[in-house]
């Protein structure tokens, strides 16, 4: 069929949007640093990036069903100051408490998505409180910033492969081949976007719909616990601060839009989330080899984010049935 | 009961449902029968939505007993229904618009390997049951949302066969197609029916049910009232059953002179994308002028073009003489000649459905209702309480959500607020689609009504026994261009349907007159 590749461009329009703009400003930000591409320079770029990246994919999967996910940030510190505690030691030690980190993520992810199914609550506010659970217990396991991770472990995440390639990179590849790419093809994944769709139509069609949305927010956990692992890795240490969670659940709700997921859910994808959590870490780094104060990054960050959102609307330049702009 | 020769693969006894204090359903007897087609007929709220809601396992019932093929059984969710074998064609859709066509038919139980979907198995699955209705047309990777009502009706079929069912459910599932899309489906309803299918069938429109039941069964106020063969009773008489009292004069009379005086709408040339192309056409006050045609030949269009909506639109519009912008719903609503438009889809772009009637009623003529930007509650009540008796609007209090109500109390809802802006000129878009007979009887009469009171009035409709009963003129379109015009006596069925197709005329009469395309 000739028009099927019509189709899939039109699935994937926005994710190579956001994938085209990172591109432009990232080619913009080596061409102007004075070290040009060096494997340092990539995998501080990298480590960042990828950070927020995870973040943002486990804000999509939430997202899709239609709902939200506020504690991810939360989670994040919080896995964090559980990381910085139980890392340390020998490698059987800091693979149980990888085990363990990630386990609370899921928890975690799990008490988000039973509040919204069984209480039936907004997931909003639903997430809203258990963030400031989270943010407690976080509080309670590490007081003062501080703690410490294994450093062979830290150092092989974030620093770079043979070939200059940052290793970090790596693992989000891998998390997008075994979590994202499967569930996306799984009846869950399937049923998810069914939910965020209709999710009359979707109870109507037989589809799971408890399930599904309970198990996104089981993915956003687990996947916001992996960032918290890395972030460990890069700090090397834990700190339990309501203003690094807050700041990185707001940017996660950015960068999923950015990716061109939809708010309202049922379309979109935590690939294109990806690119947009890439697009929103770049802007710091193009100020800075701009030598712009860095007092201007939340300006340009608004601006870029109106301007990445405004592409999406470009489409309605051509609607002649004004119907469709409010559909 | 009549048990049509086989033994009943479906049999439901004693059921009852109460929502509140409203008994939806009460002490309800139906069976059905593999090879038949059993059409189940009544009113809105005469409990055919409950009764099939029960056997989808949509709504538990509060009593009684449901049997399959002889056991007992209990659906607690559509998919319990749905892997017991039976499937169900909603009028309300119950397709997920941003999901593709394949992902759709498939949503219950996709194909898999390895655990994973298998796309391209899907695709083979899709593309069967699009072919088995008839839907060629529509590609497997398209977005449902993307698709006119006609085409998702045609897929929300495609999708209850793939499940291989052995019960069909279809509820109005016919009620955007229009007749030749129709006669697929029955073509394939025929076929599933000699592979020995159960189907139950709903719908409002008699010559569909004539045309293709085995059995009948009527319902009223939520009881049971009869089931008897097809064809073993007259329209008369199975209409007299369905609404309690006698039935007569569904149309009321026509006038037998066309009015005279100047036309209030003219339309000339109008064109839009490629969809209109260079439509002229005049209706004096005190006109009702269908349009027919096959669905999707630019009825809608020509409507939301006249009502604003549309951008970009060629041609020149004159209301009562003069200019019309057609910048806007709003500029359309408060011109020197107001019109109103009466959508196709009341539940997304008539109502505000989680909104009170009041509110909804007052919303079009707020101008009119308020001072220095404030609504004057005594005005409002006053012109909302005229409409709703006018209109016989049934609801418990003015500030229920008008999702409570009936379809048909909704329907009449949609035209109460566009009635009061005393439009000039009321444009109808399938105004009757899914609302009960006597709901539909009353709006007939309504519409000639406000003809007779100087408005004038351009209805599409896809049954042509409407076209047929209402109108003084119709305005047959093919491709976007009136092709036909039929007036008076030649107004029939038979050249409706040859206009549809642009064959000539079939029936000669004096008022078929060909349109310059």
């Amino acid at each position: 069929m000739s028009r099927d590749w019509r189709f899939r461009l039109a699935e994937q329009r926005s994710v190579l949007l956001a994938a085209a703009l990172f591109i432009a400003m990232f080619l913009l930000y080596i061409g102007k640093h004075p070290a040009g591409l060096t494997a340092n320079v990539a995998s501080t770029a990298a480590n960042k990036g990828v950070l927020l990246a995870l973040v943002a994919m486990a804000q999509t999967i939430p997202v899709l069903t239609a709902g939200l996910d506020l504690s991810v940030g939360m989670v994040l510190v919080l896995t964090n100051c559980l990381a910085s505690s139980i890392m340390v030691g020998s490698p059987a030690e800091v693979a149980l408490g990888t085990v363990a980190v990630l386990a609370l993520g899921v928890l975690c992810g799990a008490i988000n998505g039973a509040v919204v199914v069984y209480g039936r609550i907004q997931p909003i506010i639903a997430t809203l409180a258990t963030s400031s659970i989270y943010y407690g217990v976080a509080l309670a396991l590490r007081p003062a910033p501080g703690g410490e991770v294994d450093g062979a472990l830290a150092d092989a995440l974030t620093g770079s492969l043979p070939g200059g390639v940052p290793a970090s990179l790596l693992l989000l590849l891998v998390v997008v081949l075994v979590v994202w790419l499967p569930y996306r093809r799984s009846v869950l994944g399937r049923a998810a976007y069914a939910v965020g769709s209709s999710a009359q139509a979707a109870y109507m069609s037989g589809v799971p719909i408890a399930r599904a949305t309970l198990l996104a927010y089981v993915l956003a956990g687990l996947l916001s616990a992996i960032a918290g692992l890395l972030l460990t890795c890069i700090t090397y240490s834990g700190e339990a601060s309501a203003a690094l969670g807050g700041t990185y659940t707001l940017t996660a709700i950015a960068a999923v839009v950015v990716g061109g997921t939809s708010l309202f859910g049922g379309s979109g994808g935590a690939i294109g989330s990806i690119f947009g959590a890439f697009v929103l870490r770049t802007i710091g780094d193009l100020l800075f080899v701009f030598d712009m104060d860095a007092l201007w990054q939340p300006l340009f960050l608004g601006a870029v984010l109106l301007a990445a959102i405004s592409l999406g609307s470009f489409r309605l330049i051509g609607v002649r049935n004004r119907l469709e702009l409010y559909r | 009961m009549i048990d049509g020769g086989g033994a009943p693969l479906f049999r439901m006894e004693g059921v009852s449902k109460h929502y509140g204090g409203v008994r939806a359903l009460e002490d309800a007897v139906f069976c059905c029968v593999p090879g038949h087609i059993h059409a189940i007929l009544g009113e809105n709220g005469a409990g055919k939505s409950t009764l099939i809601k029960v056997m989808a396992g949509v709504v538990q019932p509060d009593s009684g007993t449901l049997h399959l093929a002889g056991r007992p059984v209990l659906f607690r969710t559509p998919a319990a229904a749905a892997a017991a074998g039976i499937a169900c064609v909603f009028q309300e859709l119950s397709l997920l618009p941003d999901l593709t066509v394949a992902d759709n038919i498939s949503i219950a139980d996709p194909p898999r390997r390895h655990g994973l979907i298998d796309r391209r198995a899907q695709r083979r699955v899709a593309e069967a049951a699009l072919a088995r209705v008839g839907a060629e047309d529509i590609h497997p990777l398209a977005p449902v949302r993307d698709l006119p009502l006609s085409r998702r009706q045609m897929v929300e079929i495609a999708k209850a066969l793939a499940r291989k069912p052995r019960i069909l459910i279809l509820d109005e599932a016919t009620s955007a197609l229009a007749a030749a899309e129709v006669e697929k489906v029955f073509a394939m309803l025929r076929q599933l029916r000699q592979e020995g299918m159960a189907i139950v069938y709903i719908s409002h429109r008699m010559h569909e049910i004539a045309a293709i039941a085995d059995d009948c069964t009527v319902y009223r106020n939520g009881r049971y009232v009869a089931t008897f063969p097809a064809g073993s009773k007259s329209d008369g008489e199975i209409v007299e059953m369905i609404i309690g009292r006698e039935y007569k004069n569904v149309f009321p009379p026509k006038p037998a002179l066309p009015p005279d005086g100047a036309p209030v709408l003219r339309v000339s040339d109008l064109s839009w994308a490629d969809q209109l192309r260079s439509v002229s056409l005049a209706i004096r006050p005190g006109e009702v002028v269908g349009l027919g045609g096959l669905d999707g030949q630019g009825q809608r269009e020509l409507l939301l073009a006249l009502f604003g909506v549309l951008d970009g639109v060629g041609g020149t519009v004159e209301l009562a003489g003069r200019r019309a912008s057609l910048s806007s719903p709003t500029a359309a609503r408060s011109g020197h000649a107001a019109m109103a438009l009466i959508p196709e889809d009341r539940k997304t772009e008539g109502l505000m459905l989680s909104m009170s009637v009041r509110e909804n009623l007052s919303f079009a003529a707020l101008p009119g209702l308020s001072r220095l930007g404030l609504v004057d509650r005594r005005a409002e009540t006053a012109a909302v309480e005229k409409m709703m008796a006018l209109l016989r609007i049934r609801c418990d209090d003015l500030g229920q959500p008008v999702a409570a109500l009936s379809g048909g109390n909704q329907q009449k809802v949609v035209i109460g607020k566009w009635l009061l802006t005393r439009p000039k000129v009321i444009l109808l878009n399938d105004p009757t689609r899914g609302i009960d007979v006597g709901t539909k009887q009353e709006l007939y009469q309504l519409l000639r009504r406000l003809a007779d009171a100087g408005a004038a009035i351009l209805f599409y409709s896809t049954d042509y026994d409407e076209l047929i009963g209402c109108c003084d003129r119709v305005l047959v379109l093919y491709d976007g261009a009136v092709v036909r015009v039929l007036e008076g006596d030649a107004i029939t069925e038979r050249n409706l349907v040859a206009a549809a197709f642009n064959l000539g005329a079939l029936d000669a009469a004096p008022g078929a007159t060909e349109a310059q395309a």
